[in-house]
């Protein structure tokens, strides 16, 4: 099977935050909660870079090394998904993810963490493929219907990619090739112990 | 037609009108009938501005005009450097960068646009350092301290066995502790024990009893213990401050420690003489207080996530509490073993408030000498 990745071109997002809406409205994701986001870097500087994050599917995941309840599961794609019956909250994958997906509407006791909400690569739980409870928990499962993530799939100038990892390193190597430049594809040492070519 | 015949003779003939038909001889209804928009006050004119007749160059009214002075350069003049070319701007590379920090640590971050500030960390490389820490040194320095305490103590007990009281028993018990700091201790006993099984379930408890008990019910289990946890600091930081005020007087240090400790200490040949609380029991308690106080902070700032919106503080809380509860945890469980089977006469200072009095002869020789004066005191002025 493939091995899923995202990969952002930074050269190309110019800061639209059409997927941060594209994926808050598929999965009808919490008022609070942000599954994907656009950062940029050096706002308003030469140089300037914006890069869409969100959870990047680690090989050797962080988040499901420290969890105390051990609730992520891995996918025959390379996703890293969650169980949020087992999950208790605690908030341990937030200080070990690189990229600071997991989120936790705030509705413990004490203003705590309730239970963890994360990019799902657009694949759902464990529950049922495109049942009602999953899309309750987890919102709507494309990759069951045959289809990539909607934030990559609605990305006006293509820079955020989705789909096999080496498809989409390919596709950025020739635009790197073509064009003459590339800062090189953000989080990928980190998440996949992978460089690309600048 | 008619009707805005009507409306345009009606209206009055001072303004726009008037203007436009200028040349043309006054009196009797325009020949022109196209109403040029009016200039009015609506409009943000004056209500009777004219409207031109010609597209000539009007003069300038008001009067003349200042003449304008360009600005001049700031001295010295900064030179406006040339934008760099687009294929060399920020030079920054992406595996550069996360190596780099991955290397020397700090995060990589930016601007976002949503209200949560804290997601404009890219990238946290330390989150890498956090779970080693976690799934390694905690765990496993956790695993050593504890069993390693258990360990020795079992040793010490198979090897010495309890300390009598050299004595024997005398029959006659002595006051130590009364009804108030006894609840007090049991309510932060209960709960630290509590919290202690509790928090290490959250360490240990996947990898020792999830396999047992199963996924679904280990989570039940864990969810209810993190909620023990939770409510159960407050006894904890409660009994731990009323500690602070009910104790804090006999466990001031004092030279009578120092001498305890030369003589050896608990390995002493003999009693040393001791106050109250001896050198051993001070140090205990300022361990406590001090770790009780650190582990408390720490737990409460990763309970209520909202106080510290920054996951690099929040990693520190984390490795603050773990290694905190660890030795206080190893601690507490000597504390245990040398209050019940550990000392011949001990325990049942907590549980019934008396202690034999040949036992407090040899463990806290001064304080029966204080408690004896004080008692001959006031039975002198009782007479
Ligand atoms: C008094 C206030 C305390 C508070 C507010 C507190 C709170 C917390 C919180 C929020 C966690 C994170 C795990 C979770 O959310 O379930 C935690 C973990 C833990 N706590 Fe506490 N705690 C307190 C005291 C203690 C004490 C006194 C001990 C030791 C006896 C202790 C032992 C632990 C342990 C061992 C962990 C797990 C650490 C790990 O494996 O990562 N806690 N505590
Ligand atoms: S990006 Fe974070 S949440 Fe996603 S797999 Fe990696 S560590 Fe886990
Ligand atoms: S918050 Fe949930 S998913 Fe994350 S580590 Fe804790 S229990 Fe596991």
């Amino acid at each position: 099977m493939a091995r899923m990745k995202f990969l952002c071109d930074s050269d190309r997002c110019i800061e639209c935050n059409a997927c941060v809406t594209a994926c808050k409205n598929e999965h009808e994701v919490p008022w609070g909660i942000n599954r994907r986001r656009v950062v940029t870097i050096g706002d308003g500087k030469p140089g300037e870079r914006s890069i869409s994050m969100a959870c990047m599917h680690c090989t050797d995941a962080p988040c499901a090394a420290v969890c105390p309840v051990a609730c992520f599961y891995g996918t025959e794609d390379g996703l890293v998904l969650h169980d949020k019956d087992l999950c208790i909250g605690c908030g341990y994958c937030f200080y070990a993810c690189p990229f600071g997906a997991p989120q936790y509407p705030r509705v413990g006791n004490f203003g705590g963490r309730g239970k963890m909400d994360k990019c799902t690569y657009c694949a759902g739980g464990p529950q049922q493929d495109n049942s009602a409870v999953e899309y309750m928990q987890y919102g709507s499962n494309r990759i069951a219907e045959g289809k990539l993530p909607l934030c990559a799939e609605m990305c006006s100038t293509k820079a955020l990619l989705a789909g096999d990892g080496e498809i989409i390193a390919s596709i950025y190597k020739e635009r790197v090739q073509q064009r003459g430049y590339g800062s090189g594809a953000w989080g990928w040492r980190t998440a996949y112990k992978e460089e690309l070519p600048a | 037609m008619m009707r805005l015949l009507a409306a345009l003779l009606l209206l009055p003939l001072s303004g726009a009108l008037a203007q436009q038909q200028s040349g043309e001889p006054s009196g009797g209804a325009p020949s022109v009938q196209s109403a040029a928009p009016e200039v009015g006050a609506g409009r943000g004119g004056t209500g009777n501005a004219n409207q031109p007749a010609s597209s000539d160059p009007q003069s300038v009214t008001g009067g003349p005009r200042p003449e304008r002075v360009a600005p001049k350069p700031r001295v010295p003049v900064e030179p406006i450097t040339a934008p760099v070319p687009y294929s060399a701007r920020g030079g920054v590379e992406a595996g550069a960068l996360e190596a780099q920090h991955a290397e020397k640590g700090g995060v990589i971050s930016g601007a976002v646009s949503i209200p949560n500030q804290a997601a404009g960390i890219l990238i946290q490389p330390e989150g890498r350092d956090w779970r080693g820490f976690r799934t390694r040194i905690l765990s496993i320095a956790g695993a050593v301290i504890l069993l390693g305490t258990v360990f020795i103590l079992a040793g010490l007990y198979l090897l010495r066995g309890p300390q009598r009281i050299d004595a024997g028993r005398s029959g006659r018990t002595i006051h130590r502790y009364g009804v108030f700091e006894r609840m007090n201790h049991w309510m932060v006993a209960v709960s630290f024990v509590l919290l202690g099984l509790t928090g290490l379930n959250i360490t240990f408890g996947r990898a020792v009893l999830r396999p047992v008990i199963g996924a679904e019910a280990f989570t039940a289990l864990t969810w209810t213990g993190q909620a023990v946890h939770q409510f159960l600091s407050f006894p904890f930081v409660i009994g731990l401050l009323a500690m602070v005020v009910l104790w804090l007087r006999d466990n001031l240090p004092s030279k009578v420690d120092v001498a305890w400790v030369k003589a050896g200490g608990p390995m002493a040949k003999g009693h040393p003489p001791a106050g109250r609380f001896n050198a051993a029991q001070k140090a205990l308690y300022w361990f406590v207080v001090g770790g009780g106080i650190l582990a408390s902070v720490s737990g409460y700032l990763l309970m209520a996530p909202g106080l510290l919106d920054n996951v690099t503080s929040q990693q520190w809380a984390h490795v603050v509490h773990g290694l905190m509860a660890m030795v206080m945890m190893a601690a507490i469980i000597g504390h245990i073993y040398i209050g019940t089977i550990g000392t011949e006469g001990a325990f049942e200072a907590m549980a019934t408030g008396q202690v034999d009095y040949n036992y407090a002869r040899e463990h806290h020789s001064l304080w029966v000498d204080d408690r004896l004066a004080e008692a001959r005191r006031t039975a002198v002025g009782a007479d």
